[in-house]
């Protein structure tokens, strides 16, 4: 069998300005991305014949969509031959996952994939918000996960993980002075990078004195808000060799989820969709995880690192805990180094192409501060949480 | 208790009154398969073992088991009850027939997992919301 992902590769990337609150134009955001991940590649809007994003345009959680696939299009006048733009995929890396199988499938030869958002911004000094509570006296819940959620006062992703970490907590020992780790981590990566949110130190201590949010969470299990776009070209592996960057061959893709899409209905609630998008990219490589230099992993809430980091064979499924505790497997220079931006937890929430874009940057050497020694090679990437999830192996020749 | 905590509701359907409206004769129901006799839920048209559609409304038991839990001290709205408590309960009826769902009658911070729960219903409106306490001691 090919594995047909490996007839793409990703030759370029870009990011807007990222602050907390910038108020700025939330498709000026995006088109900054779009034209420096563009300029990075080598290419011009011209040269561009796909386009894709997640979720596209739509409404939801205020801030949480900045463009979706008809503003980029029509702004850079793209002429396109293939395009998708939703939010019912394997996870926000889903839409780069669909832009290697099209140009590997030959309908586009250089796919735009963008990830915007303005959060900050738009839920202002308030707060973060629940889903559903701004619906007016008059608004029903309804779909399968608002309909059997929101009348239960699980407002919000934050209550649906939280019943998931429970359980790990349960069945497997996990603490919260181990879950810390995976903050920790990411804010000591967020010091070296200048577009993180929080890049001031926090201890151990910051972190079990810090509010609750939802057991065991505390506020700093949450990711941050902000505003951002993040863009990436993914190139036919033919056309790639002659742009701008070493192109970065995607070795293994993984979309699959085999358990029920369902926050509450999924068979195994300590791991859900990480555990099957994970297995299918193994099956799809002869590399293992012992290759893998650096792992970027969604990181929305903290315990969805954890998942993905047994989903993907870091470490055995419910070690996560003592794996990740003191933080020495976990760092830069450690085992195997995770979410050394800062993730979305110190880094911002920008939701899912942050990993992949890092990905990138270590693979092309140019984290500065936070740059993992050794030269990587091989980088895995994953987004999503709960029952949506995907990931990507991608790797420099 | 001083003021009654907000509730967002859900839009009751043809497909989904028996679960949302069984509560007004006292009664937790689902879908069941009449030939196979899988429970589901959420509501189906067809039967997610046997792909058949006859399928009827049954009442279960009652009586689950706590899976999963959160306290909930986020204060999305206003609320009297901080930190309340959010479960995943599997009914005694089948492996895996599960609701998300508050559990309520008892401190919060005693709800734990493996806990055993009986279900109750809070009426709002038009509907009543299956919500579960524990077991008094000695009950199974």
């Amino acid at each position: 069998m090919e594995i047909l992902e490996r007839r793409a590769a990703i030759t370029g990337i870009g990011q807007s300005a990222i602050g907390r609150r910038l108020g700025r134009d939330p498709l000026e955001l995006t088109l900054d991305a779009c034209l420096a991940a563009i300029a990075d590649a080598g290419l011009t809007p011209r040269d561009i014949d796909g386009l894709a994003t997640y979720p596209g345009a739509m409404g939801g959680a205020p801030g949480f969509t900045g463009a979706g696939i008809t503003d980029v299009h029509d702004a850079l006048r793209l002429e396109l031959n293939w395009y998708t733009g939703g939010i019912e995929l394997p996870g926000q890396l889903g839409s780069v996952i669909d832009a290697c199988a099209a140009v590997a499938t030959g309908l586009a030869t250089h796919v735009l994939c963008f990830r915007s958002v303005w959060e900050g911004t738009a839920q202002g000094k308030g707060g973060r918000q629940g889903i559903g509570i701004t619906g007016g006296s008059g608004f029903r819940a309804s779909g399968s996960t608002m309909e059997y959620t929101l009348p239960f006062r699980a407002y919000s992703a934050a209550n649906w993980i939280a019943l998931n970490a429970q359980r790990h907590f349960h069945e497997y020992g996990t603490t919260r002075e181990q879950l810390a780790w995976i903050a920790l981590n990411a804010r000591r990566n967020a010091a070296g990078n200048p577009n993180a949110i929080y890049r001031d130190p926090m201890t151990q201590g910051d972190y079990l004195a810090a509010r609750m949010v939802s057991t065991p969470f505390c506020l700093y299990d949450c990711d941050v808000p902000c505003d951002g776009a993040t863009a990436m070209i993914v190139s036919h592996i033919d056309r790639a060799g002659d742009l701008r960057r070493p192109p970065l061959r995607v070795e293994a893709v993984g979309s699959a989820l085999r358990g029920r899409p369902s926050w509450d209905q999924f068979d195994d609630l300590t791991t859900m969709a990480a555990r099957d998008a994970a297995r299918m990219l193994w099956e799809r490589t002869d590399l293992v995880p012992g290759d893998v230099d650096v792992a970027e992993l969604y990181d929305g809430f903290s315990f969805i690192a954890l998942t993905w980091l047994e989903a993907l064979g870091f470490c055995g499924k419910g070690e996560g805990g003592p794996f990740i505790d003191g933080g020495t497997r976990i760092a830069r220079d450690g085992e195997i180094p995770l979410n050394t931006n800062g993730g979305q937890l110190s880094g911002g929430r920008l939701h899912g192409y942050g990993f992949l874009h890092e990905a990138c940057v270590q693979l092309w050497g140019e984290g500065g501060a936070r740059q993992v020694p050794g030269d990587p090679r091989v980088a895995v990437a994953a987004a999503g949480g709960g029952p949506i999830g995907g990931c990507l192996l991608i790797t420099r020749a | 208790m001083a003021e009654t905590p907000f509730r967002v509701l859900p839009r009751v359907t043809a497909g989904n009154e028996h679960f949302w409206r069984g509560g007004a004769d006292g009664r937790l129901q689902f879908q069941r398969c009449k030939p196979c006799g899988t429970w589901i839920h959420p509501p189906s048209p067809v039967c997610p073992t046997c792909y058949r559609k006859e399928i009827e409304i049954a009442a279960a038991s009652g009586l689950a088991t706590v899976v999963t839990f959160t306290l909930n001290h986020q204060p999305w709205v206003p609320a009297p009850d901080h930190p309340y408590a959010i479960a995943i309960v599997e009914l005694d009826e089948q492996r895996g027939l599960r609701l998300m769902t508050n559990v309520v009658h008892c401190a919060a911070e005693d709800v734990d997992i493996g806990m055993r729960v009986r279900v109750v219903f809070e009426q709002r409106e038009d509907v009543w919301i299956p919500l579960f306490e524990p077991l008094a001691g000695g009950e199974a």
